[in-house]
Formats: C-alpha cells, sequence, structure tokens
C-alpha cells in the first residue's frame, strides 16, 4: 500500500510527510492529499479520494427518476440549485420535451443565484485559506441573502431539489422578487468592497499571481472547463457555445483571463458574478407568466385539488408514483454550465421506470487530478491557494 | 458533415454500429479499433475528453459483450460532440488514453475501480474511490445494492483477476 511507502520515506533525511486532510480547513470536504516536503518545497503530491464517495450512481440506478433529484443536491452542495437543474435537463432529453418558458426563466433566475453563491465560496473561502479574511465576512452576507431566496423558492437553503422533471416544484413566492431586487442593488457593492480589498492587494498579488499557471492546449488536456478554463484564456462557456434554457437571449459577456494562474481565476470568478448579476437583472425584467411544469400528466404530477377531486388525476398520480415514467429506450448526454465547469448526466435508459446506468460527469475531477503537477516542485503555501481557486467539492467529487 | 459521418467514411469497417438520439451522435466500435478512431478525432479537432465511463450489461441477453465503456469528446471549435462506445468482454482488455489524455488517468482509475475494467498502458491503475483491498466493483450489476456487509469487507462479487 501507498501508505508503507510513505512511512519509508520518512526515515529518509530532512524529507517531510503532511497529511493535509481528510479533515483539514482548506480541503472543503472530506479529502486527503500525502504531501511529501523537502523543506518547504512539495516533491510528491498524492491526493487521496473517495472519502465522500456514497455511491450515488449505483444509488440512482435504484431509484426512479424523480427520486434522484434530492441526490443531485447532494453533489456540489453549494450549488445545489445547478445540479437540479442540470440532471432534469438530462430527463428532459430523454424524454424529448420541452418546458414551459417561465419554469426555464426561473431556472435560470436561482442558477445565476446559485452561481454567485457558488462563487462567493470559491472566492471568499480561498481568500481565508491565504489569509485575507475580510473578503469573506463581506461577501457571505449577500451569501446569506441567496439562500434565504432560495428558502423562499424552494423551502430549503441548502438542499433545494427545486426542479422537477417537466419544469419546478412551485412557483416564486410574491415576496421573492423584492428581495431579489434588493439582492441585486447590494451585490454590486459587495463584489466592489471585494475587489478594493483583493484586487490591488500587493500580498494578494504576492501569493497568487504565477501560482497554478496553464496555458489553454494543457488545460483541456486535463479535461478542464469552466472557470479554470476560462482564466487560461479560451472563451468556452456552454452558456453561449452550446445555449439551453434560453440563455442565448440574455446579453452577457465571458470573462477570460490570460495565465490561468490563481489570480487570473479570480479576477474571472469576480466579472462572473457580475455578468450573473446583469442575466439575473434581464430574467427579472422579461418574467413570463404561465405555468411552471409541463401539462402532461404522464410526466409531471398533476395539481393536489385535481387529485383529490377527479378519478383520471387521482390514477394519473398513482401511475406515475407506482410506476413511473414512459421512458423510451435509449441514452443521452445532457451537460450544463455550473459554477465550476461543465457539469455532465449521462443517462442510459431501457425503457424502466429506473435509469439504468446513470453517471454524473463532475467538472472538479478533472480539474483535481491535475493537482500533483500543478503543486510539484512549488511551496507548500502554493498548495492552499492553488486547491482553493481550483474550487474542488468533495461531495461531487466522490459522489 | 457531422463527425460521424466523417468517421463512417474513413473508418467502415471499425464502426459496429452508429446511430442518432436526442442530438447525440454514437459510434459503437471494438476494443481494437479505438486508437485509429481516437487518432482520426483528433485530427478532426476533438480534444476535449470529456468524460470516460461504463456501462455493465450484465444478464441482458440482447448484448453479447458484458462492458460498454463510453468516451464522451467534444470538438471545442465547432462544439459537436462525438460519444463512442466501446463493446468489451469480460476479461479483454482497452488501451489506455492517459498518455494523450491526462484527464483519462482518473477516469479509468474510476472506471476501473467501479467496473473492473483494465486499461493497458495505465501509468497508475489503482482504485480511485474505493480503497485498495474492497472486494468487487461496485458498479457492476452483480454488486447487491447495500455492498454486502455494512463494512463491504468480506467478497461480494468475485474481484477482476488478472
Amino acid at each position: 500500500m501507498d501508505s508503507i511507502a510513505i512511512t519509508k520515506t520518512q526515515l529518509d533525511g530532512d524529507r517531510m510527510i503532511i497529511n493535509m486532510g481528510p479533515s483539514h480547513p482548506v480541503t472543503h470536504g472530506t479529502l486527503r492529499i500525502v504531501l511529501e516536503l523537502q523543506g518547504e518545497i512539495i516533491t510528491h503530491a498524492t491526493p487521496e479520494i473517495g472519502y465522500l464517495h456514497r455511491g450515488v450512481e449505483k444509488l440512482g440506478e435504484n431509484l426512479s427518476y424523480q427520486q434522484f433529484i434530492p441526490l443531485t443536491d447532494r453533489l456540489n452542495y453549494t450549488s445545489s440549485m445547478m445540479n437540479n437543474v442540470g440532471y432534469t435537463m438530462a430527463v428532459e432529453k430523454m424524454l424529448g420535451i420541452s418546458i414551459p418558458r417561465r419554469a426555464e426563466q426561473i431556472r435560470i433566475l436561482v442558477s445565476e443565484l446559485a452561481r454567485i453563491a457558488d462563487h462567493i465560496i470559491c472566492l471568499g473561502i480561498n481568500a481565508v485559506d491565504i489569509g485575507a479574511f475580510t473578503a469573506f465576512l463581506y461577501l457571505f452576507r449577500q451569501r446569506e441573502t441567496v439562500y434565504d431566496l432560495f428558502e423562499m423558492a424552494a423551502g430549503q437553503r441548502l438542499h433545494t431539489s427545486f426542479t422537477r422533471v417537466g419544469g419546478l416544484f412551485r412557483d416564486l413566492p410574491p415576496e421573492f422578487i423584492p428581495l431579489c431586487e434588493q439582492f441585486l442593488k447590494d451585490a454590486p457593492k459587495a463584489i466592489d468592497e471585494l475587489e478594493k480589498l483583493l484586487t490591488k492587494n500587493p500580498i494578494w498579488h504576492d501569493r497568487t499571481k504565477g501560482v497554478g499557471a496553464l496555458s489553454v492546449e494543457e488545460a483541456i488536456n486535463w479535461g478542464y472547463s469552466g472557470p479554470c478554463l476560462r482564466a487560461c484564456g479560451l472563451a468556452h462557456d456552454l452558456r453561449v457555445k452550446q445555449p439551453y434554457l434560453g440563455y442565448d437571449q440574455y446579453e452577457f459577456d465571458i470573462p477570460v483571463g490570460t495565465s490561468g494562474d490563481v489570480f487570473d481565476r479570480y479576477l474571472v470568478r469576480v466579472e462572473e458574478m457580475r455578468q450573473s448579476l446583469r442575466i439575473i437583472r434581464q430574467v427579472i425584467k422579461t418574467l413570463e407568466s404561465g405555468p411552471i411544469i409541463i401539462d402532461d400528466y404522464k410526466i409531471a404530477l398533476p395539481p393536489k385539488e385535481k387529485v383529490y377531486t377527479r378519478m383520471e388525476s387521482l390514477i394519473h398520480h398513482f401511475k406515475l408514483i407506482m410506476h413511473g415514467m414512459e421512458m423510451p429506450v435509449g441514452e443521452v448526454y445532457s451537460s450544463t454550465e455550473a459554477a465550476n465547469g461543465e457539469l455532465g448526466f449521462y443517462i442510459v435508459s431501457d425503457g424502466g421506470k429506473n435509469p439504468y446506468r446513470i453517471r454524473v460527469r463532475p467538472p472538479c475531477l478533472p480539474i483535481f487530478s491535475s493537482f500533483e503537477t500543478k503543486v510539484k516542485g512549488r511551496l507548500i503555501a502554493d498548495a492552499v491557494a492553488e486547491l482553493g481557486s481550483m474550487n474542488v467539492i468533495a461531495g461531487e467529487l466522490d459522489r | 458533415m457531422s463527425i460521424l459521418d466523417t468517421l463512417l467514411k474513413n473508418h467502415p469497417t471499425s464502426i459496429l454500429d452508429s446511430y442518432r438520439f436526442r442530438g447525440d451522435q454514437t459510434a459503437v466500435i471494438a476494443p481494437a479499433s479505438l486508437m485509429p478512431v481516437v487518432d482520426s478525432l483528433a485530427s478532426q479537432d476533438f480534444h476535449f475528453l470529456v468524460d470516460v465511463t461504463a456501462v455493465d450489461w450484465f444478464g441482458k441477453t440482447e448484448h453479447q459483450t458484458r462492458f460498454e465503456v463510453v468516451y464522451h469528446w467534444l470538438n471545442l471549435g465547432s462544439q459537436e460532440r462525438l460519444r463512442v462506445k466501446v463493446r468489451l468482454q469480460e476479461n479483454e482488455y482497452l488501451p489506455s488514453l492517459a498518455i494523450r489524455f491526462k484527464t483519462a488517468d482518473w477516469y479509468e482509475r474510476e472506471v476501473y475501480d467501479m467496473f473492473g475494467i483494465h486499461f493497458e498502458g495505465h501509468p497508475n491503475l489503482t482504485r480511485l474511490l474505493t480503497w485498495s483491498d474492497f472486494p468487487g466493483h461496485p458498479l457492476r450489476k452483480d454488486f447487491p445494492l447495500d455492498g454486502g456487509d455494512p463494512f463491504c469487507m468480506s467478497d461480494s462479487t468475485s474481484p477482476f483477476t488478472h
């Protein structure tokens, strides 16, 4: 086993082995990195993952399509809304249905809020790891508002399970939009404050510039996506390149970096928060009224009042719960631009109630797999900065 | 011309099956034709290996081979996607793509861990998510959902042997 080899090298002179994790403030979940140090220089970094492996894909094979939605909350638990959206979109692609426009717009709205919350966590905690505590506190007030909004919409702050196959679980409550508008006023100020604290801060520059720099070709070879890829200089964003949910109707820019280092990723994420606010503003302005779930009782549950008053709806309800949807035989891969990169769901259906195989393509797994090569020969402090800006979420990494 | 048509033209014999479903293009190949197809894809600007995974068709009589290893490619220029499926018998090996795509390193380790499929030429084919003496491969269909016993310590399915 690896650990035996490690104790051997431990005896070897001035080398030192450091266990970062499984429970360490910078690991953001439970993951372990065995660092082999020569002084403060990292000679080897062996990531060990799987501490949070719950067998989500195996469980998915034994749950119906609707029952899998709560499990998606627990993938990237900092932006569970986007996982809900990504998963239900995959099932909808399999069914070949389109959802009402209002549901699409609300999905975009909550996805962008979740993106902001996710970036806040990533940036705030990355800054805390490096030693800049204040930015974290400034931002977390805004994150609190986002979670209040989620609570209004879904009844849950973290594990939202907001989407359903064919639409949404429920419509937005009337108090949602006023609070969201207040958020649109406050959030830019908080982002400006964050920038004032960090963007021109020489200590921040020293700690982040040049750390983890990567060329675009290398990044693609490593399977990078999302802000980490864009920081390298490639304007690849699925919201623009392969528009879904009608993202093409909104105006926003894709920020890109030049070197792909921690500083560029920071700048990309900050700008993405602003662009997300821009999208939210446009969505609120153009929010259409109408149904929020598809009017097909073979896919979506009929409303409760109909179930209790009409025989046919009761039968639909019973059939849907007991036998599930009528799924076509086939396979689809559906991907969305999650906060961290391309979140893909690959579903194989044999026509049964449960998916035959369900695969989650986590955005942070390929990014994290490059960790060793990126920190080798660098200082241990750089590993901390690098790990934070990769935004590794163990729930999604291990599934 | 879509990538599927190009592949069908350039590799008429190695594509066992091909189909389109809900806008997804799929090419099914045999293990021996994986490397030529990957070369062909690289020449068509498919440089982004999005995902590697597998499907176990255990007990499904309509499938002659037990496993399918599924690769998803993306062309970053044209944004075209292609799924390549390799049909594999239980004891067959597949060439590793880890040398050409660094991202394949962990994906193949995960497939090995979850399905027990071997990739020849992989630099470090060890388990990724479970521990090294974990019995069996959890995503195989003959692996029980509850893992057999609370700590997954006993032999719940026969582990793949070299």
